[in-house]
């Protein structure tokens, strides 16, 4: 019924001939192409790195390293240019901040309460409701922002200018909140019970055990959610962009319109920038100052989940 | 909060019953804002929404412009993007969960590509504008848009297809080896069969995040005026998001209301996809054994 | 050395988990179409040594082997074997019953030829039968072949899998606690199964169950801390164990 392959692990193989595997070339093939799609995550790497770094060395040819971190003045597309990276940077750092004020009290406490009170249907509802936030499309946001909370803003205060820092950073911070949220419960929810019955074998009530002992044993794990969320927000482009305003102004009040490093690279890609003009080149060298921000942070995030998990939480 | 030691309990139970009421807040916050989010762009825009402004195109002037070059754009970009992607990103899960094992090179990759979804978004339009746009020579097209926002995708593509491949049981696998199967045989004949639902819904959904990008686009230059649709993969071209932005750079008040009714109509076509990759789950589930 | 006696011959098998030695050498030579059991407590190696005849041990990434296992003439860890081949013609039985949850009761009896691009047409409804018949399990399904086979109960679910063994027309059938899962009504249908299959196939069948053993099999293996203690006939092995260690267990001092 069955051929020759059926009946022995050799099939046919003589020993001239070398023997005819069933994972032949076929499967060896297959197995590479697979590889490639893999190793295409490694190539993009690559190719950020080398695009970054291409243009940032051929900026720094033209501009000094003193010009880049030593100056308060961001004005390179002006005749007078300047070339001083701070005040995009505490752009950046000052809506970032911002959004983790809203986002980390927010984010944990609805961790707490979905991993300490909620029974599992109200989590099963929560928590993607709660990621739904992360998936509105940022350029919403920027509207949002814009237009319905600016103006609330200002009816309070009426320093605040039409382009603040405020406004999207308050905004960017609903955005983030369910990312903290998200990996600070599964982080609190990895605490074995043993310690929360420790505890509460001491006496402790609910609320102590929950700050004293269950918090800080999931530290790790909230602080990566932390660092995640920093990333994003320091990444976050639209938002800042329309609603920030693109004043580089090296300033730390959130009333006032600033730049952010992103909303300087979509400032000047708007219009037509050609390759090779130190205006082309500014936005890799800003674009290589916001990776090396975000690489920073996601690579703080990833040790400290690597070692909370190497820690059986 | 309550004192640890407090035997009647008083303090505590205030403690901790004004804690939930905190925690409630917390939750209930964020999402109130995103209804009054809907409610907003909902109200603002529902006077423009209309077919002459679906079909409509760029004007000068708000009460004329529509966004169908935009609608079409976006819609060019994901497909293009799920076909480049989705393959991709399936093919790399598969090595990573069935081939790759504990090997350093699998490792390796894995790190890499938490650490790759975890970079901004405008970054990659960086790399799209120097690689895709300049040297690969492809322009301002939407072919170079879609691959610039497949490699921002790729990341998550992978990681939810490899979630759907670890739910096939290790047993199934073994039962296929153990009959003979080479390890192709047994990907292609029982483990994709049984996660293919999952690893298409998690795909689908993982694409759909890129009809909201716009920073990427607006650094491989999608053009804002633009009175026709895509062509072809070399044809220029703008994009839901692209367009919502030029308006809401306008100062006039009627382009507001344009940007209004710009959102409504992609949030709407987010909702659709999502619900699209929800029901192809639930068929497939139904017909499961 | 090998006989026609014995299908299988073990030669100084070890095999580790990455540092962790889990058999320690092991000797043993399993007589064709007989019943051979392997017995020992929890941990011992059984599965390893089953798993290490068929080449799945080496599925798992850090294990290793060392050793020779001869099927017939021929050393299975030879260069020039492929491990493809050699399942087709060693088949596995798992613990816990396995049909492909994608497939008809149908198709998951010609899984093995379907998958591995081996089935003709023509021949597809004798073998379901054939199979099926084999595994007692015909009569019982023989009007829903359409269905899935995990609608099945636990024990026809078993019957399923080892009819999908022997579709693929195996000469050996390693068993790893095929009953474990299973009410004893289920049981006791799969030991007539054996009784039956012996005379085509060589079973190595791995069991908890010591009445099992010596209901089912012609040879007992009695392992422990991944050595081989004792090997002899089942009913001697039962009633005079040689070694000390055999004995204790058998009577239930340890494991
Ligand atoms: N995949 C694996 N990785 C690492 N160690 C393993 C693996 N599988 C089994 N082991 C270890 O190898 C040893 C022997 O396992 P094995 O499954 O062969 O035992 P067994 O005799 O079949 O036990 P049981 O009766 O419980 O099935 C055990 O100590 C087990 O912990
Ligand atoms: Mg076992």
């Amino acid at each position: 019924m069955l051929d020759a392959t059926a009946s022995a692990l050799r099939t046919v193989g003589t020993e001239s001939e070398p023997a005819p595997r069933a994972a032949g070339g076929g499967e060896k093939l297959i197995e590479t192409l697979l590889l490639l799609c893999a190793v295409l995550s490694i190539i993009t790497t690559i190719g950020v790195l080398a695009v970054l770094l291409f243009e940032t060395v051929s900026f720094f040819t033209k501009v000094s390293f003193s010009q880049f971190f030593a100056d308060a003045k961001w004005t390179p597309l002006f005749a007078n240019k300047h070339f001083g990276i701070w005040p995009l940077v505490s752009g950046t750092l000052l809506t970032s901040v911002i959004a983790i004020s809203v986002a980390l009290p927010l984010g944990l406490m609805a961790a707490i309460y979905l991993s300490e009170f909620a029974g599992p249907r109200t989590r099963a509802f929560v928590k993607p409701t709660l990621e739904l936030l992360a998936g509105v499309p940022t350029i919403v946001y920027g509207y949002f922002a814009l237009v319905f909370l600016t103006p609330i803003l200002q009816a309070f205060m009426p320093q605040v200018e039409a382009f603040n820092a405020l406004s999207p950073g308050l905004i960017m911070g609903i955005m983030i909140m369910p990312m903290i949220s998200s990996l600070s419960e599964d982080a609190l929810h990895a605490v074995p019970n043993e310690l929360r019955e420790g505890a509460y074998g001491l006496g402790a009530s609910k609320l102590s055990t929950i700050f004293r002992v269950v918090v800080p044993a999931a530290k790790s794990g909230v602080v990566a959610a932390v660092t995640l969320a920093v990333s994003r927000a320091i990444g976050e482009t639209m938002i800042v962009t329309i609603a920030g305003g693109a004043q580089p102004n090296f300033t730390f009040d959130p009333r006032g319109a600033v730049e952010t490093m992103t909303a300087f690279i979509i400032s000047v890609s708007k219009g037509d920038t050609p390759t090779g003009t130190i205006e082309y080149q500014t936005i890799f060298a800003v674009g290589s100052m916001l990776f090396l921000m975000t690489f920073t942070m996601n690579f703080i995030t990833q040790r400290l989940l690597r070692s909370s998990r190497g820690k059986g939480l | 909060m309550g004192q640890s030691v407090d035997i009647c309990g008083c303090r505590s139970k205030l403690g901790e019953r004004l804690f939930h009421v905190g925690c409630w807040l917390a939750i209930l916050l964020p999402l109130s804002m995103l209804i009054v989010l809907v409610a907003d762009v909902a109200i603002d825009g529902i006077g423009r929404l209309d077919w002459g402004f679906i079909k409509g195109y760029p004007s000068r002037r708000a009460h004329r412009a529509g966004i169908w070059p935009a609608f079409c754009g976006t819609l060019w970009l994901v497909g293009l993007t799920g076909l480049l992607a989705i393959p991709i990103g399936i093919g790399g899960a598969v090595y990573l969960e069935e081939y790759g094992g504990n090997s350093r090179l699998a490792g390796f990759i894995e790190l890499n590509i938490a650490n790759l979804a975890g970079v901004p978004s405008v970054i990659y339009g960086l790399l799209g504008l120097e690689f895709f746009v300049r040297v690969a020579g492809l322009g301002s097209s939407v072919l170079a848009g879609a691959c610039t926002l497949a490699l921002l995708v790729l990341p998550i593509v992978i990681i939810s297809s490899r979630e759907a491949l670890r739910t096939v049981p290790h047993g199934l696998r073994e039962a296929a080896l153990g009959l003979g199967c080479t390890p192709w045989q047994m990907i292609r004949k029982v483990v994709l069969p049984m996660a293919l639902p999952g690893i298409l819904t998690g795909a689908i959904l993982s694409v759909s995040r890129a009809i909201g990008e716009t920073a990427p686009l607006i650094l491989v230059g999608a053009v804002v005026f633009i009175t026709f649709t895509p062509e072809g993969v070399d044809s220029q071209f703008t994009a839901l998001p692209i367009q919502i932005f030029n308006w809401v750079s306008m100062p006039q008040k009627g382009f507001m209301e344009n940007a209004a009714a710009g959102i409504v109509v992609l949030l709407l076509t987010l909702l659709s996809i999502n619900l699209v990759a929800i029901l192809l789950r639930n068929h497939f589930q139904r017909r499961r054994y | 050395m090998a006989d026609s006696a014995h299908k299988i011959h073990a030669r100084q098998v070890k095999a580790w988990f990455a540092d962790k030695q889990i058999l320690q050498g092991v000797d043993m030579a399993i007589p064709k179409n007989q019943v051979t059991a392997i017995i020992g407590p929890s941990g011992c190696g059984k599965s390893t040594f089953i798993r290490c005849i068929n080449r799945m041990h080496e599925l798992v990434d850090v294990a290793r082997f060392e050793g020779e296992i001869l099927l017939d003439e021929q050393d299975v860890y030879g260069s020039d074997v492929d491990p493809v081949l050699l399942r087709r013609r060693v088949g596995m039985v798992f613990q816990k019953p396995n049909p492909f949850p994608t497939m008809s009761i149908r198709d998951n009896v010609l899984a093995g030829l379907k998958m591995t691009g081996r089935l003709k047409k023509s021949e597809a409804d004798a073998i379901v039968e054939r199979s099926l018949g084999k595994a007692a399990l015909w009569g019982e399904v023989k009007d829903r072949l359409k269905e899935p086979g995990g609608g099945l109960s636990g024990g026809q679910q078993q019957r399923l899998c080892i009819a999908r063994s022997l579709a693929v027309d195996p000469e050996v059938l390693l068993m790893d606690e095929p009953c474990s899962a299973l009410d004893p009504i289920a049981t006791a249908r799969i030991e007539d199964l054996l009784s039956d299959l012996r005379q085509n196939y060589t079973i190595v069948i791995v069991t908890h169950n010591m009445q099992q053993a010596t209901r089912v099999s012609d040879k007992t293996a009695f392992f422990l801390h991944g050595e081989l203690i004792e090997f002899g006939e089942t009913d001697s092995l039962f009633t005079h164990p040689a070694d000390s260690r055999t004995e204790d267990y058998i009577t239930g001092k340890f494991g």
